[in-house]
């Protein structure tokens, strides 16, 4: 096996990680933004992936790890004083992490199109619970704070600027790409990959796949959670928008456009969506949905395998 | 030349299981297909029914090449696949079963109801259950809903894969006159069975494959004679 | 807290009615799993579409039936299309990407209601006035109407499948659907004709709704979720079951909003759903096979 491939993958990765540092500081500022949100949702469609591309179980429910990843962290932050980076950080994984072994519970046991519709359920009623609960969550209108400084223990503390923000997110984003990248080629993730692949057989061999199953749904939605987070962080508000099905959805559409099992692809996919997203609607405004959820549909049917699965496909031919 | 099969190579998945499979059956001629288990006869029924694509190889029909044709229109065109599992549709009536096998284009309500009575002569234990759901039949009854129902078609070959599988030996006569009434009748038969003696005692010629090839190929008469090729590719 | 008999008994009443339209809804999205194994993410969309089409026709032409017909038939010709270009070369492949791609059907239909109707929500009269006096309420007879209509679509169906050459072409293919392709039904052809059969029942239902709950583009999502609950629980495939499952839910959600926000009542059906799922997953509704 040569080291040519991992030359060429880790030295795009320098170069994507590289363009994505320089962003804020060549890019106007609307497109700065732009990068950052790349960055979270992309880091949302990897966690995702985890599921769909490396399990084989497609997660309709994303967004409730997404958005009480968000709430936790608008709990950190406007409840303890001074607000602190790091505490609302465990407070939104922590919530993910409740919310994840809830559904891990409820929903691994289930095969298929049931476990799919369930993710659903849940989501929809994490985001009933918090769309009714006004007292606690804001109801309707959601909840705004204030961003936390970037604090270091004992050596003070800074606030975030746009631009020290999209570096701390990229930070964030890049060691998570790169925990869950060792992850899914360790043991445990050749098991997860076995599950998708033959799920009996991997039964059969002996592994406790409900167990393994479990653990990926954690998994997911921890990175999930951590997602939401930031989201918290960069837009300063949580809103019960985030835990609807949309988001849900939206993450599927970036696994599947990105290429699932690859970490790498939905990425490229959220990046993709987006960036059709900005081009469709300066041309049909809000009707954008229209020709990408054609091109979505498209790509379901005749290319299944993704834009990098595609991609692939043509650069070994 | 009603069927003839040549060099037919059939996958399922990456499995390789027809390696190039020939064959041919006349008009109104009962021809078997033998073998052990596993060596691609079923297969074999599937690919002249549609059911299964071939990889490579004709499949020709009445001098038409029909292999990659849907199996509604190869019913329509006179092929009739009887499986090995008979497949009756359980929750529909017997007369349901019939009738699925009846509603072709170009049929009139009189011939419909000819062909009927005419298979309720032929099987009148089916005619006392027609209202009943066919999953409540016995196993006999059910090879016999299957074979009838096949007759619906009025096919020009029936394709009969192991018809006398787990029946008891008064029904597995019954099922041998069958056969023989129907080639009186000049339907063509292409019989898969294990029971060799019933095989040989029915068919004109047999064929016989070995490894997802037909490997043998002699009358009917001669076989029953052969005991040493019995032996090799049947192993009795 | 004791809540009056006869607001118990009102949102009976309500429940029932809720319950007839949802099981036609999701009668035509169970039909469709039984038949081609296909999750029809955006058969609520069909709801809202033939809602629309129908709310136009009858704002033309001041007609209630020829509204529930024409949008009957123009999304029957409609979900063929979709069926043919979309779901039949998914044929074979894993379910779960038919799931995927109705998703993405689901949202450009969506998006085009928009373009095409325009954001507001639209009405549509109901074609009988006049109210009836049921206990404290007074009850309209349109509602009443509506159960009646749809009990007697459904009612249609049964029949439709149970006799007649087409009903035994749709079982023989639901229960073996390689065997009845060797007996010479077009199977194809079937698959089109059920998913048409499916989009029409939604359509009607939508047209049904629309004096009930009005009209409005993001209605879709709503019917495709609670159809999805129903057909869960009630089995999916099984066409009995649905219609109990769905007069079931609405009963239980009925009851939920004497006590707590329509908006919250919602929950109790999700939690029959998990609750199915967890304890008796082939359906609350089907018989237990011998």
């Amino acid at each position: 096996m040569s080291h040519r491939p991992d030359l060429a993958y880790w030295g795009g990765f320098v170069i994507a990680v590289g363009l994505l540092f320089v962003a804020p500081v060549v890019l106007p500022p609307f497109w700065a933004r732009f990068a950052t949100e790349i960055l979270i949702w992309g880091l949302l469609a990897m966690s995702s992936d985890i599921l769909i591309g490396y399990t084989g179980m497609v997660s309709f429910g994303h967004s409730a790890f997404f958005g009480l990843g968000m709430y936790g962290a608008a709990a950190a932050l406007l409840t303890t004083k001074p607000p602190n980076l790091w505490l609302t950080l465990l407070y939104g994984l922590a919530a993910a992490a409740g919310v994840a072994a809830f559904v891990a519970f409820f929903a691994t046991r289930l095969r298929e199109i049931y476990f799919s519709i369930t993710t659903l359920v849940f989501s929809q009623i994490f985001y009933v619970i918090i769309f009714t609960w006004t007292e606690v969550t804001g109801g309707e209108n959601g909840l705004t704070f204030r961003q936390p400084a970037l604090s270091f223990l004992g050596l003070g503390s800074l606030p975030f600027t746009a631009t020290t923000l999209h570096w701390f997110v990229l930070a964030v984003v890049t060691i998570s790409f790169l925990v869950l990248r060792r992850i899914t080629q360790s043991p445990f993730g050749k098991v997860l990959q076995s599950i998708k692949e033959n799920e009996p057989r991997t039964r059969a061999i002996g592994y406790a796949v409900e167990r393994y199953k479990i653990l990926a749904v954690m998994l997911s939605g921890l990175f999930a959670g951590l997602a939401g987070v930031l989201y918290a962080l960069q837009n300063k508000f949580a809103a019960p928008d985030f835990v609807f099905f949309t988001v849900s959805g939206e993450v599927v559409i970036f696994n599947v456009m990105g290429g699932m099992g690859t970490l790498v692809g939905p990425v490229a996919g959220a990046a993709f969506f987006l960036l059709l997203r900005e081009g469709f609607s300066r041309y049909f405004t809000e009707y954008y949905l229209i020709p990408v959820g054609i091109i979505f549909t498209a790509m379901v049917i005749f290319m299944p395998q993704g834009l990098l699965g595609f991609l692939k496909r043509r650069l070994n031919s | 030349m009603l069927l003839r099969l040549e060099d037919i190579q059939t996958y399922y998945g990456k499995s390789h299981i027809l390696h190039g499979v020939s064959l041919e059956v006349q008009a109104g001629e009962v021809v078997g297909l033998l073998g052990r288990n596993g060596v691609g006869k079923s297969t074999t029924m599937k690919t002249i029914a549609g059911i299964v694509r071939p990889a490579a190889g004709r499949v020709v029909f009445e001098d038409k090449d029909v292999a990659g044709l849907p199996p509604y229109k190869l019913a329509h065109m006179g092929i009739a696949w009887v499986p090995e599992d008979r497949r009756v549709f359980r929750l529909l009536t017997v007369l349901e079963n019939l009738r699925t096998g009846l509603d072709r284009p170009g049929v009139t309500e009189p011939r419909k109801q000819a062909l009927l009575d005419k298979v309720y002569a032929y099987f009148p234990v089916l005619a006392e259950r027609r209202a009943q759901a066919a999953g409540t039949l016995s196993g006999g009854e059910q090879q016999m809903l299957a074979i009838a129902r096949a007759m619906m078609l009025e096919p020009k070959i029936i394709l009969l894969d192991e018809p006398t599988e787990g029946l008891m030996p008064r029904m597995v006569s019954q099922i041998k006159d069958i056969v023989h009434r129907l080639g009186g009748d000049g339907v063509a038969i292409l019989l898969v069975e294990q029971n060799v003696p019933l095989t040989l005692d029915a068919t004109t010629r047999c064929y016989i494959m070995e490894k997802g090839a037909v490997q043998h190929h002699a009358s009917s008469a001669e076989l029953r004679a052969n005991h040493a090729v019995i032996r090799q590719y049947l192993g009795v | 807290m004791a809540i009056p008999l006869d607001q118990i008994l009102i949102q009976t009443v309500t429940g029932l009615v809720n319950g007839m339209v949802l099981a036609l809804v999701a009668s035509g999205l169970t039909l469709i799993f039984g038949i081609m194994d296909v999750v029809n993410f955006a058969h609520g969309d069909l709801v809202m579409l033939g809602a629309f089409v129908g709310a136009t026709t009858v704002a033309t032409t001041g007609n209630f039936w020829l509204g529930l017909l024409i949008a009957a038939v123009t999304i029957a010709v409609f979900g063929a299309l979709l069926q043919v270009t979309t779901l039949r070369p998914l044929i074979g492949r894993d379910p779960l990407t038919t799931i995927l791609a109705t998703f993405g059907i689901s949202l450009v239909l969506q998006k085009y209601a928009i373009w095409q109707w325009g954001p507001s929500a639209r009405q549509i009269v109901e074609p009988v006035s006049g109210q009836f006096p049921l206990f404290y309420l007074q009850y309209p007879w349109y509602r009443i109407l509506t159960a009646l209509l749809s009990g007697a679509i459904i009612g249609a169906l049964y029949l439709f499948l149970k006799y007649g050459k087409y009903g035994i072409w749709i079982r023989a293919t639901t229960q073996d659907r390689v065997m009845a392709a060797a007996m010479g039904i077009p199977v194809p052809l079937v698959h089109t004709g059920v998913f048409a059969i499916g989009a029409a029942m939604a359509a009607a239902s939508g047209v049904l709704f629309g004096p009930l709950g009005g009209v409005t583009q993001n209605m879709g999502f709503d019917f495709t979720l609670r159809a999805f609950i129903v057909v869960v629980v009630g089995g999916m495939g099984n066409l009995g079951g649905s219609i109990l499952a769905a007069i079931f839910i609405s009963l239980l959600e009925a009851y939920a909003s004497l006590v707590v926000s329509p908006a919250q009542a919602v929950i109790v059906s999700f939690v029959a759903l998990i609750l199915t799922l967890l304890v008796r997953p082939t359906g609350l509704f089907v018989p237990t096979p011998k």
